[in-house]
């Protein structure tokens, strides 16, 4: 039975990992592109429509990565987690099929369109399609996320005899106080990465000096939307996340903190240090006094409950893997703010188009707001063991009981060796596209 | 509510079934019939620009039985758990060798993506038609030997397949020979399926061989349905009762049988569209003729222990149930719409389109 939830869990957190590679680009990339289509209609330059019309080709790729690593995402809710389909299907059933009613097919038809359909269309219709493919993108994060929004903070159902959960109040769902943080950080976090994306392009062809043009087009906006995205997703929409967790998870809040022993006097913030679980402490610690307490409360001596004050069961099952990922986040998080911060001081001094060093950092730095991304969903999932729905399922009530881990661990394999091969096709076809550049191609 | 939720959701699989059925079929006549390069390039066009979207109707399908039918969704998903997970395989293996041929111009990577391409749609065709064939068999809900329940009543696993192979067995495999008459029988009605595409879309050098391919497959179709349809009355002697009780229903096999007859007429048809138009009817014929036959159970039990699983005894409760029947007919309407736009914008021949890309 262990070893059971232990690869069923392992399965589903390597492929939602993978499989969240590709949304959290399209989601930002998809509002970058309308940025672009509305420059050009606005000012008629045909660099803005080659711009809109570069960054779709890659934005297509991504949603066919999407498409067929998402597919197994639900597949798995019934092959791997029946009992928890079985229980609980009555309410997350609604949103997750209104996801894949309404978006998926609103993403995919225009997307489409999009692609193939200017001539036929005119620049408006263009348009119009290139935003309903944002809205498209968007509305399914939102529905995703008010899935796990009810599984983080559980609202508008009844729990019957036989434990099966049944939906009381369908619009509950949506005024979860969980929901609307929880989007807006999520959408800002995949505005960063799309950002990031975007700017790292820009440098590369400034660097390479080729393409130029869209090099300094791409820098420019990159590091601009990635400065304001990495400022929106500290304050408000992380701040309103982290409360929510101390009000809601309290124990996943002491854990992500590093809050071993609770302190009297107000709690302080860790910057660094390991957790120690035999001892029970953090080793290598630097903190300052009173700040958690202080952001958390805006009171400098509010009590924080600390990893004691709660019974072993309640408290999150993986704590070092929870504090690290939660620590990574918001390091990172830090680090984009700097950054792009200096890169639009020296695009204000017009200087960041000849300052090599920040060019190479900024071309490198693409893998870290994709780390940071799935560093945060690790911080919401891991926090929320040992439970599936919040302080009422437990993850072990959840997995099928008929799957064996012998058949689990097959498909896992499988799923590596075909991912890997998958991760490399897509990175071939993305550099390709790179390579070639946003100049139209003359047939 | 029950009862439309379940006719939703089986026209969702249906369309499902037809629109990426042509696309299975597609890779099925590419893998065995298409010799030049010009031909393959035409024929993975004509499936490449479609498959993304007619993949959303498994992804609604699947969620939606999971809104309305959660207990059957969970049982089905994991006791079919090793052909569903190796399904999603196939589903990636096929949609990476159309997105990925023309990528790059060299001979070899082409031929690499064209077999990933057909033989994932032949293996493909090949077990979606077991799936239905296990439906329609049953299976060992509560996973039963000697007497002895391994699993809840609603919960089974079933072994790829037992050593006997027969639909008869006391613990029956996911393929015996029963439900690989049905795997066959999907793969002929999807190659003819996906000859009428190619013929519909394109201006291949084989369109004219292909429509003696149609009538053949169509005498075996024919053969091997009626095979079925003896072996069925062997395996349960009260397979057609509900025909006989509701007798509106036989609409679902009259509308399999017009299909199939109007194909022996193939070479005769003038319009493309209506061969295409006929195939779709033996799909939508087939899948609904076999869903009606067992209608209320959703998963018939292969013993007395434990009851079949229905819309019933399987559905969400009343509130949500009709909850989502506001969104949900607002959806199907929508994709509906959609559907149309889009077959409209890429309407006629693919070789001569100007698609701008």
């Amino acid at each position: 039975m262990e070893d059971m939830i232990f690869y069923d869990r392992l399965q589903f957190a390597f492929t939602i990992t993978f499989h969240y590679i590709f949304p959290q680009l399209t989601m930002g990339l998809s509002l970058i592109i309308v940025y672009y289509k509305w420059r050009f209609l606005k000012t008629n330059i045909e660099k803005y429509n080659n711009a809109a019309k570069f960054l779709m080709k890659i934005f297509a790729v991504n949603f066919t990565m999407g498409v067929v690593t998402g597919i197994p995402m639900e597949f798995q809710f019934g092959t791997n987690w029946a009992k928890f389909s079985e229980l609980t299907g009555g309410i997350i059933g609604q949103t997750l099929a209104m996801e894949g009613l309404f978006s998926f097919f609103l993403e995919s038809s225009f997307l489409a369109l999009f692609i193939f359909g200017e001539k036929l269309m005119g620049q408006k219709l263009h348009f119009l399609t290139g935003f309903l493919v944002f809205l498209g993108s968007w509305a399914s994060g939102y529905l995703i996320l008010a899935t796990n929004a009810w599984m983080q903070h559980p609202v508008g159902y009844e729990i019957l005899k036989n434990g099966k959960f049944v939906l009381e109040n369908f619009s509950a769902l949506f005024s979860n106080p969980w929901l609307l943080p929880a989007f807006l950080h999520n959408q800002i976090a995949s505005l960063v990465t799309s950002s990031f994306v975007v700017a790292s392009i820009g440098a590369f062809y400034v660097l390479r000096t080729k393409n130029t043009e869209y090099g300094k087009l791409f820098l420019k906006t990159g590091v601009i939307f990635g400065l304001v995205s990495s400022l929106l997703l500290a304050f408000p929409t992380g701040d309103l996340n982290a409360k929510n967790v101390a009000k809601y998870q309290p124990a996943a809040f002491a854990a992500m903190e590093g809050i071993f022993k609770t302190e009297e006097a107000g709690a302080e913030i860790v910057l660094i240090g390991q957790p120690d679980m035999v001892r029970k402490k953090l080793d290598n610690k630097i903190a300052v006094p009173n700040i958690l307490s202080f952001l958390t409360y805006q009171d400098w001596n509010k009590q924080i409950p600390g990893m004691d004050q709660f019974k072993k069961e309640e408290l999150p099952t993986n704590i070092p893997a929870l504090y690290y990922s939660y620590h990574i986040m918001v390091g990172l998080g830090t680090i984009f703010i700097a950054i792009m911060g200096l890169a639009v001081f020296f695009l204000w001094r017009k200087k960041l188009y000849s300052f090599k060093p920040l060019l190479w950092s900024i071309m490198f730095l693409v893998p870290f707001p994709y780390i940071a991304n799935i560093t945060g969903w690790y911080t919401a999932e891991l926090g929320r063991q040992p439970y599936l729905v919040y302080g009422l399922l437990k993850t072990s009530e959840g997995v099928s009981p008929n799957v064996s881990s012998g058949n689990t661990l097959f498909t896992l394999l499988g799923f590596v060796a075909l991912y890997m091969l998958l991760g490399l096709l897509f990175l071939v076809l993305v550099g390709k596209t790179i390579h070639q550049g946003p100049t139209p191609q003359k047939h | 509510m029950e009862v439309f939720w379940y006719i939703i959701i089986s026209v969702v699989f249906a369309i499902f079934f037809i629109l990426d059925g042509y696309n299975f079929g597609t890779g099925i006549i590419h893998l065995f019939l298409a010799k030049t390069e010009k031909d393959k390039e035409v024929i993975t066009k004509c499936a490449g620009l479609f498959w993304d979207f007619n993949e959303v109707w498994l992804v609604a399908g699947g969620a939606l039985l999971f809104m309305a039918f959660p207990t059957f969704y969970a049982s089905v998903f994991s006791g079919f758990y090793l052909p569903l997970i190796i399904v999603l395989w196939l589903i990636i293996f096929r949609a990476i060798g159309l997105e990925f041929r023309g990528q790059f111009n060299f001979q070899m990577w082409k031929n690499i993506w064209d077999a990933s391409f057909g033989v994932s749609s032949l293996l493909l065709a090949l077990f979606f038609g077991i799936a239905l064939g296990n439906v329609v068999r049953g299976v060992n809900l509560g996973a039963i030997e000697n007497g002895v329940a391994a699993f809840e009543p609603h919960y089974f696993f079933l072994p790829l397949w037992d050593s006997s192979f027969s639909p008869l067995s006391e613990t029956p495999g996911v393929i015996d020979w029963f439900t690989i008459i049905i795997g066959l029988i999907s793969v002929v009605t999807l190659a003819i399926h996906g000859a009428n595409w190619i013929i519909l879309k394109t201006n291949s050098s084989i369109n004219n061989q292909l429509k003696s391919v149609i009538f053949k497959l169509t005498i075996l179709l024919f053969a091997l349905t009626i095979i079925s349809l003896l072996v069925w009355q062997i395996m349960n002697p009260n397979s057609l009762d509900n025909f006989i009780d509701k007798p509106y229903l036989i609409i679902f096999p009259v509308i399999y049988f017009a299909g199939l007859f109007g194909l022996f007429f193939i070479k005769k048809i003038k319009k493309d569209i209506h061969g295409f138009i006929l195939s779709t009817l033996v799909i939508f014929g087939g899948i609904t003729s076999s869903l009606a036959s067992l209608f209320p159970v959703i998963l018939p039990s292969t013993h007395n222990q434990n009851e079949s699983l229905t819309i019933y005894n399987t559905a969400a409760p009343e509130y949500g149930l009709s909850v989502a029947l506001g969104w949900g007919i607002i959806g199907i309407i929508l994709v509906i719409v959609y559907l149309i736009t889009q077959n409209k914008l890429m309407s006629g021949k693919i070789d001569t389109m100007d698609y701008g890309h």
